[in-house]
């Protein structure tokens, strides 16, 4: 090939070879956004707009899927609403203009509250538990230990709805079943394998050296754990943590078949969004939306640490 | 405070010590420490992975239903295991699973690879353009699926008036989710479009693990990219491949969320994969015996698959 002559690397590509791949990969990514760009569009559409054909890309904005996301409402005869004072809000006189008032909020809000408090507990202890246990694997002689780490990984090879039925008897008997607590605790046992395995890699690669100084220095065991390994695994805990919550924020299985009501996240609730007609698309384009926004806002954040994370588990394993 | 600034000198000083040096100082016994570290996460497994596994294997050797727990609990040995075995409604379940896995597997690596390839090749804003690609594995299935259930209405969804322009067939004139011989593919579909980039960083961490200099040296003996690709690139990232053929079957043989959501089964049971089934007999008949000795054929059938795989695998490695 000619661009051997050239000053570069030979196994740098051409000029024109990274234009061909960056529109090859350019497009693909085009296609993959199309879907979300379309949640977006129809959480801002009216219904009507929402289910016209053919599907309209320029529409009037309007924040009735946002409403209905929200809020409750009941219909009522044209003569009891005009007995009824002003609108109470934006959303009461959206609701009106079809012959409905406002009976009160909707559950979404609690559900993406217990998203979060279920997300975000279950990956503080699935990483401090995943912490923990592969630095002990990571440096101390523990009998059994390859047996004792694919025990670990091999709980996640089990299908969730096989684990679901002993969990939905055993919570019913302990009075765990539709509780946050229960939730939290079953998605930090699914994460900590994962954290286990990531953990240990990214511990293995800190040199021992580093403790065994500090502890020369006069520093316990513990103590060189925490104020000399903990800092140098930051990078490794925060991939961990961003694949624990990813995890715990988008789980359906469990939650769909071990809550009801009281500890049920958003991704069981969102598809049982119901109009008059069927699916209100709107509101269920809006709820997805706001359900998508952390995750996607923590991905364009923390994309070093993500790619490095999987390739990291990839590697290792 | 002095301590944490002397822990920064501390941390940058290599210090050759001995073996057992650091064990005979102070403190708990590195022993106890191990196991106080490890512990916590093995009951925690124990309670939440390993007690409910041995609870599903006994139920799987009775008539226990979940919703009638009065009625006495009759030992029926391994009834359940041979019924499941023999009921040809399980075996078109397994098929349905294994058609989904195949395809998406296949789909995902070929498209995910070829992605990969490409990035490598470090064009302006790959960066930008890999983490767009990124999104979708960042969702939830769930929610993804439902919404998807909505591009593919045949009148108003985006999916159907998409190919219709295209082809210049009519957009209702197909069913995405109501067709027998499109309903599977919708699914596959939506799986490869979540997925894809899981399986493309794989596949890039492969790519950027070959050493340039053996292009290098391929370079000096003339080898064509053709060659290099074929006798360099591919079998160098192989491993990387599947593995990500691994984890992808391994989730997919799982698949329940977006099944649940776009099709539930049907139309009639040419979606229903075997996760499906369970959810059925465990969740809406109720049979909790019949579904634990399924749910158990399940893990070992994917438990099996996978060591085989993975045999396989180390070999290809250590080539």
């Amino acid at each position: 090939m000619t661009s051997a002559t050239t000053a570069h690397s030979v196994v740098e590509p051409s000029a024109t070879t990274r234009r061909f791949a960056g529109s090859l990969v350019v497009l693909y990514a085009i296609i993959t956004m199309i879907p979300l760009v379309w949640i977006m569009l129809t959480a801002f559409k009216s219904p009507d707009d929402a289910i016209s054909y053919p599907p309209k890309v320029l529409f009037k904005p309007s924040l009735e899927g946002f409403c209905n996301l929200f809020t409750t409402r009941s219909r009522q005869t044209p003569e009891f609403i005009r007995s009824l004072g002003p609108p109470q809000g934006m959303c009461d006189s959206i609701a009106r203009d079809r012959n409905m008032v406002v009976a009160g909020p909707s559950n979404y809000v609690p559900r993406f509250v217990n998203s979060l408090i279920i997300a975000f507990g279950s990956t503080v202890l699935a990483v401090a538990l995943g912490t923990l246990s592969a630095y002990g694997f990571s440096r101390f002689r523990v009998p059994l230990k390859d047996d004792l780490l694919f025990f670990i990984l091999s709980t996640r090879m089990m299908p969730p709805i096989a684990v679901a039925i002993p969990i939905y008897l055993m919570y019913r008997t302990i009075g765990l079943s539709d509780t946050r607590l229960g939730m939290i605790l079953l998605y930090t046992s699914v994460n900590v394998s994962l954290a286990v395995w990531l953990l240990k890699g990214f511990i293995d690669e800190i040199p021992r050296e580093y403790e065994e100084a500090a502890m020369i220095d006069g520093y316990t065991r513990f103590q060189a754990f925490v104020k000399v390994v903990l800092p140098q695994a930051t990078t490794g805990i925060a991939a961990t943590a961003i694949f624990c919550l990813i995890f715990a924020w988008n789980e359906y299985a469990f939650a769909v078949l071990l809550t009801s009501g009281n500890a049920q996240t958003a991704p069981p609730f969102i598809p049982i969004i119901i109009g008059e007609g069927g699916q209100d698309w709107p509101a269920v384009a809006a709820g997805t939306t706001l359900f998508l926004v952390p995750i996607v806002v923590f991905t364009v954040l923390l994309r070093k640490h993500l790619l490095r994370g999987i390739t990291f588990g990839a590697v290792r394993k | 405070m002095n301590e944490l600034s002397a822990s920064s000198r501390i941390t940058y000083r290599a210090v050759m010590v001995r073996p057992g040096v650091a064990r005979r100082i102070r403190g708990l016994s590195d022993k106890t420490l191990a196991w106080l570290f490890i512990t916590p996460t093995i009951v925690l497994l124990l309670a939440i992975n390993i007690f409910p596994l041995l609870w599903t294997i006994y139920l799987s050797f009775t008539n226990y239903r979940a919703n009638r727990a009065n009625v006495p609990t009759i030992w029926l040995g391994a009834d359940w295991y041979q019924s499941i075995l023999t009921d040809p409604d399980i075996w078109a379940a397994m098929q349905v699973t294994a058609h989904f896995v195949i395809w998406t597997v296949v789909i995902e690596t070929v498209l995910g690879f070829g992605l990969a390839y490409l990035i490598d090749k470090k064009f302006r804003g790959h960066g930008m353009w890999t983490t767009i690609i990124l999104l979708p594995m960042m969702l939830s299935p769930a929610v993804v699926g439902n919404f998807w259930t909505f591009l593919y209405q045949p009148q108003i969804g985006l999916f159907n008036y998409v190919v219709a322009f295209f082809t210049g067939r009519a957009a209702s004139s197909f069913q995405m989710l109501g067709d027998v011989t499109l309903s599977p593919w919708a699914i596959v579909i939506v799986d490869a479009w979540m997925w894809t980039p899981y399986v493309m960083l794989i596949c890039l961490a492969g790519l950027r693990s070959i050493p340039d200099y053996i292009y290098e040296a391929a370079e000096v003996d003339r080898a064509s990219k053709w060659r290099q690709f074929w006798s360099i690139t591919l079998p160098m990232a192989l491993p990387f491949i599947m593995l990500a053929v691994l984890f992808r079957g391994i989730e997919n043989f799982k698949m329940f969320d977006m099944v649940n959501l776009l099709t539930g089964g049907g139309p009639g049971s040419t979606t229903e994969v075997a996760s499906i089934t369970l959810k059925r007999a465990a969740f809406e008949s109720w049979r909790t015996g019949y579904s634990s000795a399924f749910a158990i054929i399940l893990f070992v059938t994917v438990f099996g698959l996978a060591n085989i795989y993975v045999k396989a695998l180390n070999r290809v490695k250590s080539r």
